[in-house]
């Protein structure tokens, strides 16, 4: 018969040490707290943000997001042009930066050559350590007057009012520069770093077997890309589109110095126009009155609502596209 | 003996010996063992002789060597592979049977810095010469995996997949191409009613086979399996080792195996491989499975298959 002692008897345990069950329950409380206190940020910047509207929320009600007249002085404060000039710019910043983003993530992951891969992907990141204020000067001295204008100037004589090509709407109106198009643009720039690196990890993360699946079939290296890698990848790159999506709708300093800052309701790319970010960030300092104050914090109160339904809108998508297609292997 | 299978013999005379050869298809009246009936189609050549000899192989490899930049992974291989005939590529880890394989469908292309001397004849025509096409040569000669590699697709969708590399097909047809693919991978009793479901759903054995449909579907003229059955149960493996009997009636099949019941059990041909002291793989002998099981020349192939090494 064999003998067996209990190893508590060779290495004795400190109580404090047994009692807290070898430091578990101190790291779980710890982590729980941390998650706790993540959650009750968001909770609470909601909670301020509502309590502190209510002046504007009792006059105005609705109305303050459908009414698109701000005239702070006249104490008429509509937050429409705002909220369309965040949507505008956003929606062209993804419109421009999905294909580029995901292009250079497919040039990264696919088709570079190896040693290449390391130092060009590097550089797509610096992109997005560039300080906002800084993308907003270029955008002033450069990229507007070399970029934006010609491209602007282009897209009015081609579909502007009586267009040689077609009329369409979308530019129509003067243009200096300053526009939902400047700043849609900027935006690109600043969101194409977010886009291209997270989804040239999720290509690069897809399993080598897929590829080989496809070429061992007879794809082309385009068909096997477009047919195999991206699908695979699918939730992945989306799950980047909506971290762009989040950085373009929050974006204040770079938008504010190249939208032109005109509270007006446009439907053209090619006029000045103001968003929710800016119009905050801008007459924060003016506003003397309650309700003026209350106005700019409502603004924040919608913005802070968009980008979470957005952001679950986003994850649903996600979410369903993950479910079509499951990824685990037998 | 019944009159209608007598149209599908082959009656060949040599040195006053008549050899009655069994025709493809015509099997069941013949009263033997599956082994008896390996025995006698592998002895069937070598009696014949040169008669054999003359029958162009489907593919073969002359003197070729594959190069990962500097280093020479595989060298001077000769491997004749026969149409409508398993052949087994067995060795020890790391002697260059994957490479080997992968060589046979321009698969190592893929890899940077991966080249290759020599050539490698797919019915007379050299497919490592310039001009030629590389994706229809993978077309051509199919592969199937060491780890089954559905896409996450359905299962109906990833056998449609090669097909609709091709161009819009009619649906009628696909699903004609989908099911007889499905039939003749041995999966279609399993997923008639879920073709819709994803493949990923399968088990290891069901993903493995409709890697293999999918392989066959767009109708290649040889199969390689790397490794086909290393991730899967004995009895899935019984599964794909079935189908391979089944397949070669109209493929030529080249599968590397670290397994050499499997390669006794399945194959015709074997070629040994050994890795030489500068670490490029060679093939030390070649010949009819049973000969390479039973008598083979070189000594450390007899080591090798009687289990002293590797």
């Amino acid at each position: 018969m064999v003998v067996t002692k209990p190893l508590s008897t060779k290495l004795p345990t400190p109580l404090v040490r047994r009692m807290f069950q070898h430091g578990d329950v101190p790291f779980k409380i710890i982590i729980v707290l941390a998650t706790l206190f993540t959650l009750a940020l968001v909770v609470g910047v909601g909670v301020m943000l509502w309590l502190f509207t209510s002046v504007t929320r009792m006059d105005l009600g609705f109305s303050f997001v459908t009414s698109k007249t701000w005239n702070p002085t006249g104490s008429q404060f509509g937050a429409l042009p705002f909220v369309v000039g965040t949507l505008i710019t956003s929606i062209l910043a993804l419109i421009i930066s999905v294909p580029l983003g995901v292009g250079i993530a497919i040039f990264l992951a696919e088709l570079c050559p190896a040693r290449l891969r390391a130092p060009l992907g590097v550089m797509v990141e610096l992109l997005a350590a560039v300080p906002s204020v800084v993308f907003g000067l270029w955008g002033i001295f450069v990229f507007v007057p070399t970029v934006v204008k010609p491209l602007g100037n282009f897209l009015k004589n081609a579909f502007g009012t009586s267009g040689d090509v077609i009329d369409l709407p979308l530019f129509h109106g003067p243009f200096y520069g300053f526009s939902y198009l400047a700043a849609g643009a900027i935006l690109a720039v600043m969101v194409l770093p977010t886009i291209a690196a997270i989804s040239r990890d999720v290509l690069l993360a897809v399993p080598g077997s897929q590829r080989e699946g496809a070429f061992g079939i007879g794809c082309t290296r385009w068909e096997a890309i477009w047919q195999v890698v991206l699908p695979y990848g699918l939730s992945g790159i989306l799950g980047a589109v909506i971290l762009g999506l989040g950085r373009a709708l929050g974006e204040t300093m770079a938008v504010t110095m190249v939208i032109g800052n005109v509270a007006q309701l446009s439907g053209s790319l090619l006029s000045p126009g103001y968003t929710m970010a800016s119009v905050i960030a801008n007459e924060w300092g003016e506003s003397s009155t309650p309700a003026y104050a209350s106005a700019l914090l409502e603004i924040g109160l919608l913005l802070f609502i968009m980008s979470v339904l957005l952001n679950l809108l986003a994850r649903l998508l996600v979410w369903s596209v993950q479910r079509r297609n499951p990824q685990q292997h037998a | 003996m019944p009159i209608a299978s007598s149209s599908a013999r082959v009656a060949i005379s040599l040195h006053g010996v008549t050899i009655v050869q069994q025709g493809k298809g015509v099997l069941p009246d013949m009263n033997t063992s599956p082994l008896a009936r390996e025995n006698a189609q592998s002895h069937a050549p070598a009696t014949a002789g040169e008669a054999a000899a003359a029958v162009m192989p489907k593919m073969q490899t002359e003197s070729l060597s594959i190069y990962y930049g500097n280093f020479r992974a595989v060298a001077d291989v000769t491997l004749p592979v026969r149409d409508r005939k398993i052949t087994a590529i067995i060795g020890p880890s790391g002697c260059g049977k994957s490479t080997l394989i992968r060589s046979l469908n321009r698969m190592n292309d893929l890899i940077a810095g991966a080249h290759a001397g020599g050539k490698v004849m797919l019915d007379g025509e050299d497919i490592y010469a310039s001009g030629i096409d590389v994706v229809d040569i993978r077309r051509r000669v199919g592969m199937v995996f060491q780890r089954p590699n559905p896409f996450p697709k359905s299962i109906y969708d990833n056998v449609a997949f090669g097909v609709r590399l091709y161009g819009r097909i009619p649906k009628a047809e696909l699903d004609d191409i989908v099911e007889t693919s499905l039939r003749r991978s041995a999966l279609w009793d399993e997923v008639k009613d879920k073709l819709k479901q994803s493949a990923m759903a399968l088990s290891g054995g069901q993903q493995q086979r409709l890697c293999i449909a999918r392989a066959i579907a767009v109708e290649p003229e040889v199969i390689l399996m790397d490794e086909p059955c290393s991730a899967l149960d004995p009895v899935a493996t019984l599964k794909i080792e079935e189908l391979m009997q089944e397949l070669k009636q109209d493929y030529a099949i080249v599968i590397v195996t670290h397994n050499m019941q499997q390669a006794a059990r399945v194959s015709d041909t074997t070629a040994m491989m050994m890795m030489r002291a500068d670490r490029a793989g060679e093939m030390i002998e070649f010949d009819e499975t049973q000969i390479i099981f039973t008598k083979p020349r070189d000594k450390r192939t007899e080591d090798y298959v009687s289990g002293r090494f590797g």
